[in-house]
């Protein structure tokens, strides 16, 4: 029952990320974008005419790229986090990365602090500050879930703070909503460097989380029975909390905290997919990609030429989808 | 097929509080072994130092001589399976799923569930009187069932040495005396902590008693079960008869 899954949202994303190309204020087809693809690999088609191949390749392809990479970034990384710390509501910024990336990305924008370095850079190295400051006050037991969380949960406290006294701290300031923007989560601000790091991230995340489905599988009923199944429990956790969190670190610096995704899509794709980690992961990761696809699609065009920021629009789907979940959870299967 | 167990000088502590104080156990290959002792007596932290779950404070634990630090975790996972009191209730893997998970430590890391596991487990639930049980959700179970799956796990793991913490909780008593009846008449090393004292008496070739973490007795059920010492560990009164077999009868006061 688990096998057709894979292939068939392989297949859906890929039709999602044709499809999405084609929306927007220039009509282009699937036949448009698939010759503005081939033109650039060097395939012998006939090139479009300029203006239509730059809005294709410089604009849309990138932003529907980094969406869906972010996107199943993201769904790995909420359903590591969940199975790692048995938390239904573990999401991958539990352990303080979207508050350090947001304190991170104010400072550069604000303060002007870093010396000319980019938000993103700034975001990122926000992020590493947090995450080791959770390790700081996890202390020598780290590894132990509750632990850790509580340490995300007052980082994450901490770093709040922090970006909200230097935005107030600056009100006058016309990069308030620039900052506000990028707070909620956007993808406007993809580029095909950040396509290729986040590629290069989150496709080595996944491979390193599926090569740990197994061990995943055996946290389920917590430290001792993974331990009696041969794992060393700490420090599979230590590992994976910190591929998570450079992983979530590096999706944030590209396009800021986007919520939900990460929480909700694991649990939505356990429906099709059952518990075991070595199908969920990959699904997440497709359904993850998917789902960012069309949010964002939907976030650039519905209130055209308006965008709103994508994180408010997975906010609002997500809500509804999470409610199904928990009124499905709560019941016999 | 069974191992041997011992455990010289064991002890362990917990943020300062000494949970157990120079434990010597032994079992030998083959033996079932009772481990008894009123709540808090240690008897499920001995288990988990037996297990390997934790490491002594002091002391050591050896598995056929060679001490449990020395082995590689998944090397001591073909050898040992432990079941712990089950608290999990939010659990969303299928009852064949959580079976599957003993078999883990015999696959190559990166490799899935192969054909030969999953005949296993399935006939493991089948011996566990859970025929039809395999994909209902963990959470859907009632108490006895999980019970039953997690020995079912445990058996899958073909262990030398098999660690039982109140395995009878929540069984009824045909399920109870199910068990305690493979266990008797399986090769596998066995220990197990009960409560229920005639069940204790009836069933282990050898009782150890523990009371504020040390050891007060250990020998067969009529050495280990007095009615002094019952009173003296348990303070309750009781008297008891010799069964046919030898083996002690415990009848409660009222």
């Amino acid at each position: 029952m688990n096998r057709p899954v894979l292939p068939v949202a392989a297949g859906l994303l890929l039709v999602s990320v044709a499809a999405a190309v084609t929306v927007g204020s220039a009509d282009l087809s699937i036949g448009d974008v698939l010759r503005a693809v081939g033109t650039h690999l060097g395939l012998p088609v006939r090139p479009l005419p300029p203006l239509a191949d730059s809005i294709v390749w410089d604009l849309r392809l990138p932003r529907v790229l980094l969406a869906a990479l972010v996107g199943a970034g993201l769904a790995v990384c909420g359903a590591v986090l969940q199975a790692l710390t048995r938390n239904p509501l573990a999401d991958p910024y539990l352990l303080g990365v979207s508050a350090g990336a947001s304190t991170g990305a104010v400072a550069v924008l604000v303060l002007g602090i870093g010396g000319g370095i980019s938000l993103a850079t700034g975001a990122f190295l926000g992020s590493a500050l947090a995450f080791g400051a959770v390790l700081l006050l996890a202390g020598r037991r780290a590894a132990e879930p509750t632990r850790i969380v509580l340490a995300g949960v007052a980082v994450s406290q901490l770093f709040s703070a922090l970006t909200s006294l230097i935005v107030i701290s600056d009100a006058a300031s016309r990069d308030t909503r620039s900052v506000t923007f990028w707070l909620l989560g956007s993808l406007t601000a993809a580029s095909w460097p950040a396509v290729a790091l986040c590629a290069v991230v989150a496709g080595a995340g996944l491979v390193l989380c599926w090569a740990a489905a197994t061990a995943l599988d055996a946290f389920a009923f917590g430290t001792d029975v993974a331990r009696s199944l041969g794992f060393s429990a700490a420090r599979t956790r230590l590992v994976l909390f910190a591929l998570t969190a450079l992983v979530a670190a590096t999706l944030a610096a590209a396009s800021g905290a986007i919520g939900f995704v990460g929480l909700t899509v694991p649990h939505a794709v356990r429906f099709l997919t059952g518990a075991g980690h070595r199908v969920l992961l990959p699904a997440s990761a497709l359904a993850g990609a998917i789902f960012l696809i069309w949010a964002d699609t939907a976030a650039r065009t519905v209130f055209a030429p308006q965008e709103l920021p994508v994180g408010v629009l997975t906010a609002l789907l997500g809500v509804p989808v999470f409610a199904v979940v928990m009124r499905r959870r709560s019941g016999t299967p | 097929m069974s191992a041997r167990l011992d455990a010289a000088g064991v002890g362990w502590d917990v943020a300062g509080a000494r949970i157990l104080a120079s434990v010597a156990f032994a079992a030998a290959p083959g033996e079932t072994v009772g481990l008894l002792g009123p709540n808090g007596s240690g008897k499920s932290s001995l288990l988990r130092l037996l297990g390997g779950l934790a490491r002594p404070s002091a002391g050591q634990v050896s598995l056929d001589s060679v001490a449990l630090s020395a082995l590689p975790r998944r090397a001591l996972a073909r050898r040992i399976a432990v079941v712990t009191q089950q608290t999990a209730t939010d659990v969303e893997m299928t009852a064949l799923e959580v079976v599957l998970l003993g078999r883990i430590p015999y696959r190559p890391r990166l490799a899935g569930v192969a054909a030969t596991d999953l005949s296993m487990a399935r006939r493991a639930l089948a011996s566990a009187g859970l025929d039809g049980f395999a994909d209902r959700r963990w959470s859907t179970l009632s108490g006895g069932e999980r019970q039953r799956v997690d020995l079912a796990r445990a058996f899958v793991q073909e262990p030398d040495l098999l660690l039982l913490d109140e395995p009878t909780n929540h069984l009824d008593i045909r399920h109870q005396l199910d068990l305690l009846r493979t266990l008797a008449a399986s090769p596998t090393t066995v220990v197990v902590t009960l409560h229920d004292l005639n069940l204790a008496a009836d069933w282990c070739d050898r009782l150890v008693l523990l009371c504020g973490g040390r050891v007060v007795a250990a020998g067969t059920p009529a050495a280990v079960l007095t009615a002094e010492r019952i009173l003296e560990v348990y303070d309750v009164p009781v008297d008891i008869d010799a069964g046919p077999d030898g083996r002690p009868r415990i009848r409660y006061r009222r």
